[in-house]
């Protein structure tokens, strides 16, 4: 059910005008903000469909700057999320593109610093909820709802079972997986929606393990 | 564990269990979430604060868009009601300014809370308040009437869509009004059954409706189809509780409604291209809005 809980009906508090394009889309940007563990120092924001065509109408460009920037959807900066992002300095770009995509509200974002980058494409599903549906190149299923684990390892044999048996160990549980590769024994991505926030140690335990290339978190 | 997917399973567990819908949310939602009662129930005092200060201001201060298309009417219509000429019920019109209040808040960037959506954030509130008066409602049974509206949405939600890009605005407003018009029933004193009968009846009547903003803002005519949407939610609920019963059951509505909104062509499901958008005033407002000349449609 993509629905779990009456706070996805009656709710969320925000800052209007759309749930999908306002709310939803700072639900995106944070995301994509979390990920990437700190303010990028440049973003491309590229609109598909229903985005594309309203996005100044409904505020979307600055939804996304405001979660870009680690804004909850009822912050009253959104508003003047294009001067917070230069205070910031954060590049932003608004594109608007032709693609027609699955579902109607569609957002890649493209995040860059010196060391790192990062590309994702979340859609907004209406009333605020958001699934992201790619993450540098994987397709994937994350709602941003729970707290999540995402581990970018290897394709090896014994690379599933590890992380899982240090989970096992700290005693959390997993409520949705997924494991998605680029080719067979290319590099690979697990996604774990777990049922309680994770700390540090038990990250810094799995970026430990045999042929784990990168952990990062979403708290709920 | 989700107790129930559907109208009807709902209104069994309820009827089984001798509890009105809003405890079946209830119940469900503290399993769901494994959170306590006490937070739950204080989450959704948060939204329904939320609620109340965006009617009031709404219905008080004079509230304006920043593109200055929407604002200012619920305010006028609550200055009609206290005329006492009004036509139609004070109760009635009073659900209806208040609505109208609510989404004029949200057109301004104000704080809102989604019910399902922002879009038709004013449907839920506005009935809730505008019977206010006349019912009487405790804290406990304002926030039983959202917790019923939810239960009601969170099948729509599941079954169909709450999104007016993907079903159009029957998705929306269509949805919000039939949350109200169950909610209201159970307020009050009508039956899980009769709760479903209203929302069946309520939905019915938005069928089909598009999703066709002017300029792509959330405000024309989004801000008067919350007023309709109150207006025909407090009527079903009469209805129901008249004993007036819906021919189609309330999930094949949903269905119904599930089905229109995917065979609903892609300009009159918000992208700002068809229907009111589309009228030579709507294309006007839209140039001015943006300043500048802006593209037809594909």
């Amino acid at each position: 059910m993509k629905f779990r809980t009456v706070f996805d009906i009656i709710g969320p508090v925000m800052i209007g005008p759309s749930s999908s394009h306002t709310a939803g889309a700072v639900r995106i940007g944070k995301v994509a903000r979390t990920l990437f563990a700190e303010t990028p120092q440049s973003a491309g924001i590229y609109f598909y469909g229903s985005f594309a065509k309203t996005y100044r109408g409904h505020g979307t460009d600055v939804a996304v700057i405001g979660g870009l920037l680690d804004y909850e959807t009822n912050d009253e900066r959104i508003r003047d999320a294009f001067f917070h992002a230069k205070q910031a300095q954060l590049d932003v770009r608004i594109h608007k593109e032709d693609t027609l995509t699955a579902h109607p509200n569609t957002v890649r974002i493209r995040l860059h610093s010196d060391e790192k980058q990062l590309e994702l494409v979340g859609i907004s599903i209406g009333g605020g909820k958001i699934e992201i549906i790619e993450l540098n190149g994987f397709a994937l299923r994350l709602s941003g709802n729970h707290p999540a684990i995402l581990v970018v390892h290897q394709d090896r044999y014994g690379a599933i079972a590890a992380v899982s048996n240090v989970l096992a160990k700290h005693a959390v549980n997993i409520g949705h997986m997924e494991v998605s590769r680029k080719e067979k024994g290319e590099e690979a991505l697990m996604v774990m929606e777990v049922d309680q926030n994770v700390d540090a140690p038990l990250l810094q335990e799995l970026q430990t393990l045999p042929h784990i290339l990168h952990v990062s978190k979403i708290h709920e | 564990m989700v107790m129930f997917k559907s109208v009807a399973a709902l209104v069994e567990v309820a009827e089984s269990t001798g509890k009105p819908i809003s405890e079946v949310m209830i119940t469900q939602e503290m399993d769901v979430t494994g959170l306590a009662r006490e937070v739950i129930m204080e989450r959704m005092r948060v939204n329904l604060e939320t609620m109340e200060k965006a009617a009031q201001r709404g219905i008080t201060e004079d509230v304006e868009s920043v593109s200055g298309l929407t604002g200012g009417d619920g305010k006028k219509l609550m200055a009609y009601i206290a005329e006492g000429n009004a036509i139609g019920s004070e109760v009635t019109l009073g659900a209806v300014a208040r609505a109208m209040a609510t989404n004029e808040v949200n057109a301004a960037m104000g704080t809102i809370c989604a019910t399902p959506t922002a879009g038709s954030a004013g449907v839920v509130p506005g009935v809730l308040f505008g019977v206010e008066e006349k019912l009487r409602p405790t804290e406990e049974q304002k926030l039983a009437f959202l917790f019923t509206s939810g239960a009601f949405g969170f099948v729509i939600a599941n079954n169909a869509s709450i999104s007016g890009a993907a079903g159009g605005c029957q998705a929306e407003v269509g949805s919000a009004t039939g949350m109200a018009a169950a909610a209201l029933v159970e307020l009050a004193g009508g039956t899980p059954q009769q709760s479903a009968e209203a929302m069946a009846i309520a939905l019915k009547n938005m069928l089909g409706l598009v999703c066709d903003p002017v300029a792509g803002l959330v405000e024309v005519p989004c801000v008067k189809r919350n007023a309709a949407g109150a207006s025909l939610a407090i009527t079903a609920a009469d209805m129901a509780l008249a004993g007036i019963t819906s021919r189609i059951p309330c999930d094949e509505v949903i269905a119904a409604m599930y089905r229109i909104g995917q065979t609903m062509p892609e300009t009159l499901r918000e992208t700002g291209e068809g229907g009111l958008a589309a009228t030579p005033t709507g294309r006007a407002l839209e140039a001015k809005v943006f300043g500048t000349k802006t593209p037809t449609s594909p």
